[in-house]
């Protein structure tokens, strides 16, 4: 639709460049292909190595590309239809309000919530902190202590760090070596003070996936507000906020093809769950996150959810089968592959592996087409091995030799093949130059080695 | 200005060069790490228990960075060859890579003075890779000090015990 109308702009100005315009609107891909690198023809140089195209895209947990039907929905509202949804005195203000709440309720459904129990945020992040910080903050008097894991995403472990700095205090869950909580201790840990228990559905860097419902129920026998950072599960997998009891959702938009800068939370209505706000202003989204709703982002957001619905099933499908087929194609070739985290609780777009002997930061340079990372995007700059595998008792070298795959919608079985490919190539390069797997070879005990420690 | 963007999406309005996204990526290695890195020169081994061989084992594995490097000793005390095998960042097989290029050909008096920020400057190693070049260092000096114990046992009365020299090295 939206690019329906460009062209017709278009064509008043010049008739003849309306189709090409219009498949650069529609298609992603067309877009990304036809991006004005200077010498396109040569290709790409980056890392010292000349590559022919763009390197292929196996990050998804980082961020999604735009669904280009998501796009679609979107652009209206940035072209013509540019009302403050906030407005009540004219139409450019009724219709934006009206596309904020249909994008709601969208958003609602997708998780089994009543469009009353949305307020839209500029992401999971901000979510995050509203319900770890906000919760306690508003509930202090009685409340002091949070239980939480230590393999959250950074901006909930970050938001508990700032609690105990107030005074709060925080205990920071163990998870078994699979990366799922251990529901007894999760139980021994619930005090009478306990306010919060905030554990992730599924995780960003290893991609298992929670026992969600029981601890819900747990929660509930306790009746302790039980909140879940579900950005990397909105629209992978079926998410139900009754049946797993939560009181507080966080969702982000952009991992699931929809537009960065757009997230929302989910807050139960009954029992009511009441947050203190972290931004004051004029009142919006029912006074919890004030400041004007950005009506485009909300309507991309909407539109992904619709479309995740729609596809959720036939997205896992396809993606749990790529999952098989890169993991086959690189165990095939090489030994010493580990996959991080349980395989069985596991989001099948997510492929965490380490692979012995080889480190990954040098993996990760040899991989020049390939677009993966060692982690989590937040992360990715510290040398330090990730904080996620430790929690999950993978030995230091281990974790130092990681490599996240993230397959989504638009990964084709081309580019899984292309991936193990050179994963296979370069990791056998490596371990070629690799003094520790010259060593096993000879049959050492690379453990009972006294190294020196720098 | 739809329509200005319009024909500029058509390619209908000459492009500026220096407008359009960005040209040249950023580069987030120095050349010649990447030319070490792409093409490591002198990868390899020597038979530790060579006389001749003197092997530097240093770094851990829980820290990310294993370094082994070998050298060849002739009877003037002259190395006359080196090989590498490194465990590690980009920056930490480029560091042992420049190392052994550099002590080939060299007394071994000589290369005990190569400072790691020698190499570090070489590569223009960032600050959080410095380790890499120390580790370098660290792996020319473990080498000279164990072709020395192994010449020193050599010559001199043959000691007792003796250990496997690489885990001697990890020691050292």
């Amino acid at each position: 639709m939206a690019s329906k109308l460009l062209a017709s702009a278009l064509r008043r100005s010049s008739p003849t460049t309306a189709p090409p315009l219009r498949r650069l609107l529609s298609t992603a891909a067309a877009a990304a292909v036809a991006e004005p690198y200077e010498d396109a023809s040569s290709g790409i140089v980056m890392k010292g190595v000349r590559i022919s195209g763009r390197p292929l895209y196996l990050d998804m947990q980082a961020t999604s590309p735009v669904d280009p039907r998501v796009l679609d929905a979107m652009l209206p509202f940035y072209l013509h239809r540019y009302g403050n949804p906030h407005s009540r005195t004219h139409l450019y203000g009724w219709e934006s309000d009206l596309a904020v709440e249909s994008a709601r309720s969208h958003v609602a459904s997708l998780i089994g919530a009543s469009p009353k129990e949305i307020v839209f945020t500029s992401g999971a992040t901000e979510s995050n902190n509203i319900s770890v910080k906000g919760v306690m903050h508003f509930y202090r008097d009685k409340k002091r202590h949070v239980i939480t894991t230590q393999t959250e995403h950074k901006c909930v472990l970050d938001s508990c760090r700032h609690l105990q700095q107030e005074g709060f205090e925080v205990t920071y869950l163990p998870v078994r070596p699979d990366g799922i909580v251990d529901l007894e201790r999760l139980r021994s840990a619930i005090r009478p003070d306990t306010g919060l228990v905030s554990v992730m559905a599924v995780n960003n860097e290893i991609g298992v996936i929670q026992p969600m419902e029981e601890i819900g129920r747990l929660c509930k026998e306790f009746n302790v507000p039980f909140h879940t950072d579900a950005a990397q599960a909105l629209g992978k997998i079926p998410i139900d906020v009754d049946k797993w009891n939560v009181s507080l959702m966080s969702l982000s938009g952009h991992k699931i093809y929809g537009p960065k800068g757009i997230g929302a939370l989910y807050m139960r209505r009954r029992p009511r769950i009441r947050v203190e706000p972290q931004m004051n202003g004029g009142g919006q989204e029912r006074g919890i996150r004030s400041g004007t709703v950005p009506t485009p982002l909300v309507v991309g957001m909407g539109a992904a959810c619709e479309l995740a619905m729609k596809e959720m099933e036939y997205d896992h499908r396809r993606i749990s089968a790529l999952q098989e087929r890169l993991l086959n194609a690189i165990k095939e070739k090489i030994d010493g592959v580990v996959v991080n985290g349980s395989m069985e609780r596991r989001y099948t777009g997510n492929l965490n592996l380490s692979f012995a002997y080889v480190e990954g930061e040098s993996l990760l340079m040899g991989l020049k087409e390939v677009a993966v990372s060692s982690g989590s995007a937040c992360t990715s700059a510290s040398l330090e091995p990730s904080y996620v595998l430790r929690a999950l008792g993978v030995e230091e070298d281990m974790a130092h030799t990681s490599i996240r795959y993230g397959i989504g919608r638009f990964t084709t079985e081309e580019e899984i093949d292309r991936a193990a490919e050179l994963t296979v190539q370069q990791v056998e390069k490596l371990r070629e130059m690799s003094p520790l797997y010259e060593m096993v070879k000879e049959g050492m005990d690379i453990k009972k080695i006294q190294w020196t420690q720098h | 200005m739809l329509r200005v963007g319009a024909k500029k999406l058509a390619g209908l309005v000459p492009r500026d060069p220096s407008s359009g996204p960005v040209r040249v990526l950023p580069r987030l290695y120095h050349e010649r790490v990447l030319d070490h890195y792409n093409n490591p020169r002198n990868v390899g081994s020597f038979d530790k228990t060579d006389p001749t061989v003197g092997t530097g084992l240093v770094g851990a594995p829980a820290c990310g960075d294993v370094m082994k490097l070998q050298i060849k000793v002739d009877e003037a005390g002259k190395i006359v060859d080196a090989r590498f095998k490194t465990f590690g960042c980009g920056s930490a097989i480029a560091s042992s890579s420049v190392a052994t290029e550099w002590v080939k050909g060299k007394q071994m008096e000589e290369v005990l003075t190569i400072k790691n920020t020698e190499i570090a400057k070489h590569l223009s190693l960032p600050p959080v890779k410095l380790h890499c070049s120390m580790l370098a260092e660290d792996a020319i000096k473990a080498a000279v000090k164990d072709y020395q114990a192994k010449h020193a046992k050599l010559n001199g009365s043959s000691d007792s015990a003796e250990d496997a020299p690489l885990e001697k090295a990890a020691d050292a």
